[in-house]
């Protein structure tokens, strides 16, 4: 295969070629590595590019020759968003204070990446803590959309999204608290799924709201991203919130619904409160089409009502900041990260300079929220309403899939918006992940996929399925045959209609 | 409106050990002043009769089995410090003069 067809190539076609011997784990990195050095410059959608990757790959290599049994990934390279830990690599979480940190331990989720032979090609750039839905927020620089260099690639996980949108990885780690995974996914034309709370191992994940993180797969088709779920998800007994439940294989899942008659009969919910103001009419026009395009292909299309979703991003933006200012109290100069020097000062003074020069301006907004919302006398009125309406939510999908296998809208209210256009107004930045945060609040899954171009600006929306917690293997089932039925429309991908870079 | 004012952001900025400036300080009050009326919708449907979530998956038992693991060597552990003297992390002064 030339260098264009190894970078175009899904995971599941590298994966098939390298145990087939048609091209080696060194020939598929390399070209990887070529293609971050053409075009990352533009791009910045990585922090570190790994020194290691060769000879990882030129060791599955080896062990191939040798006449190893390898895992059916072995060789394929992968992107890792840097709220990951890694060995190997710095991991700053996008943030000043931990610049140059490498972590003492690999996280979960990259040491089975290690173990299924995968080749780290480096880490991905990231709002601040996963902080912000545009990377601007990175105390590194923006991550650029590979469709319109001067737009945001969506956020937090702007980088691993892309990363995989510009064929520098065929896939990606990412993690998503409100929509970090999903939102770059739609405005980058990716695809992108958020597991169940608890079905992949958060130890490792530098966290940022405990009860709402979620690490997932990032990829450019769906059966990539199941075969990356299969990889490293499952029970972590490190992780105390990990669910122990054994789980069917998504790959497997993923390849049924490219075969099987997965829409037909399937009941599809449409969330009517996700469907309205504030929408951009290019977002609507498309997942109107898509509706039609799904009934047309045998799904029932039902709408359904969740009355209490209006109130999920306050009752975000309230959880949200109480844990994370509780999680990044741990950034005290001490143990790990940067420390501002204070003449004659105390401890104290230290970690209070530390923090001052270490952290950006949206984690010290949400921090001072935070403990503003967990303070004496505020507590209930604000955490513990949050709270409650958090379970408002959970009986809203109740009773939406008592009526609906799955549920859909569009993945983020609009298509990439250009840089600084929100910046300065946290509000307008927070209504980004409208359509992602009731799945965080409520635990369940959801996949973000390509649903076509826009036709006022010609950028990607994203089409948005849910599904009931712990059944990650429908997302996967539906979305591969709704990706094969929009791509039969289309001719191919939706990236073939990428421009190109470089 | 909310009760957002210079001084609790300075209070609040001190309890979370962020050494704020005075700039800082003004554009926060008025960020957090609009944040929280926003946020504070939650209260219109918060009822009495509605009990509170704080996971979205209850889990009970995740308890793993007590066995002896590896920890962190005393390299690995103050690998990423900014200080220490080999073998424990070096701060300055834990109390201040006037205490």
């Amino acid at each position: 295969m030339s260098a264009p067809e190894l970078i175009h190539a899904t995971a599941a076609e590298l994966a098939h070629r390298l145990s087939a011997g048609e091209v080696s784990a060194v020939e598929v990195t390399q070209a990887h590595l070529d293609r971050i050095a053409a075009v990352d410059g533009d791009v910045h959608a990585f922090l570190h590019v790994s020194e290691q990757a060769l000879d990882v790959a030129a060791q599955v290599d080896a062990d191939r020759a040798a006449g190893d049994a390898l895992p059916e990934l072995a060789g394929v390279p992968v992107a890792i968003k840097d709220v990951l830990c890694t060995l190997d690599m710095p991991s700053t979480s996008g943030s000043k204070i931990l610049e140059g940190w490498v972590p003492p331990y690999d996280a979960t989720v990259v040491a089975r990446l290690r173990a299924a032979r995968m080749v780290p090609l480096g880490k991905t750039n990231m709002d601040e803590f996963a902080m912000g839905s545009s990377t601007e927020f990175s105390a590194y620089g923006p991550t650029k959309n590979p469709w319109d260099l001067t737009r945001i690639p969506g956020g937090s996980g702007g980088g691993s999204a892309a990363a995989v949108a510009a064929f520098e990885a065929p896939f990606a780690l990412g993690s998503d608290t409100g929509g970090s995974i999903r939102q770059p996914g739609a405005v980058t034309g990716t695809v992108g799924v958020k597991p169940t709370y608890g079905g992949v191992s958060r130890y490792g994940a530098i966290a940022l709201a405990s009860s709402l993180d979620q690490v997932g797969p990032v990829s450019r088709t769906v059966l990539d991203a199941a075969l990356l779920h299969d990889a490293i998800g499952g029970h972590d007994p490190r992780d105390a919130t990990s669910i122990p439940d054994a789980w069917p294989s998504m790959a497997a899942a993923a390849r049924e619904g490219l075969t099987g008659d997965a829409l037909k009969g399937l009941r599809v919910g449409v969330v009517t409160d996700l469907d309205g103001e504030g929408f951009q009419p290019g977002v609507r026009q498309r997942f109107h089409e898509t509706l039609e395009k799904l009934a047309a292909a045998g799904a029932e299309i039902v709408e359904v009502s969740a009355p209490h979703f209006q109130y999920a991003i306050a009752a975000y933006y309230l959880i949200l900041p109480a844990e994370a200012s509780s999680n990044l109290a741990k950034f005290d100069s001490v143990r790990f990260g940067m420390r501002v020097d204070v003449a004659g000062g105390t401890v104290e003074d230290v970690m209070a300079a530390t923090r001052e020069a270490g952290f950006g301006p949206e984690v010290k907004r949400r921090i001072i929220l935070g403990t503003y919302a967990l303070s004496a006398g505020y507590y209930d009125a604000y955490y513990g309403s949050a709270q409650k309406v958090r379970t408002l939510i959970q009986r809203d999908f109740d009773a939406c899939f008592a009526q609906a296998d799955v549920l859909v809208s569009p993945a983020a209210p609009t298509t990439a918006f250009t840089f600084g256009e929100k910046l300065d107004d946290p509000l307008a930045m927070y209504l980004n992940d409208v359509t992602t945060i009731p799945a965080n609040l409520a635990g369940v899954p959801g996949m973000s996929l390509p649903m076509g171009l826009a036709p006022e600006d010609g950028l990607p929306t994203g089409l948005q399925i849910m599904a009931p917690a712990r059944h990650d293997a429908r997302l996967y089932q539906v979305g591969a045959a709704v990706e094969q039925l929009l791509e039969s429309d289309w001719g191919g991908p939706l990236w073939a209609k990428a421009p190109q870079l470089g | 409106m909310s009760e957002i004012t210079p001084e609790s952001v300075r209070h609040l900025a001190s309890l979370a050990r962020i050494a704020l400036s005075e700039d800082e300080i003004a554009s926060l009050t008025t960020e957090l002043g609009a944040i929280v009326d926003a946020v504070a919708t939650v209260q219109q449907v918060a009822g009495d009769d509605v009990p509170a979530t704080s996971h979205p998956i209850p889990l009970t038992g995740g308890m793993r089995v007590d066995e002896p693991g590896a920890p962190l060597t005393t390299v690995e552990a103050l690998a990423g410090a900014p200080d220490s003297d080999g073998t424990r992390f070096r701060v300055t002064a834990i109390l201040g003069e006037e205490q």
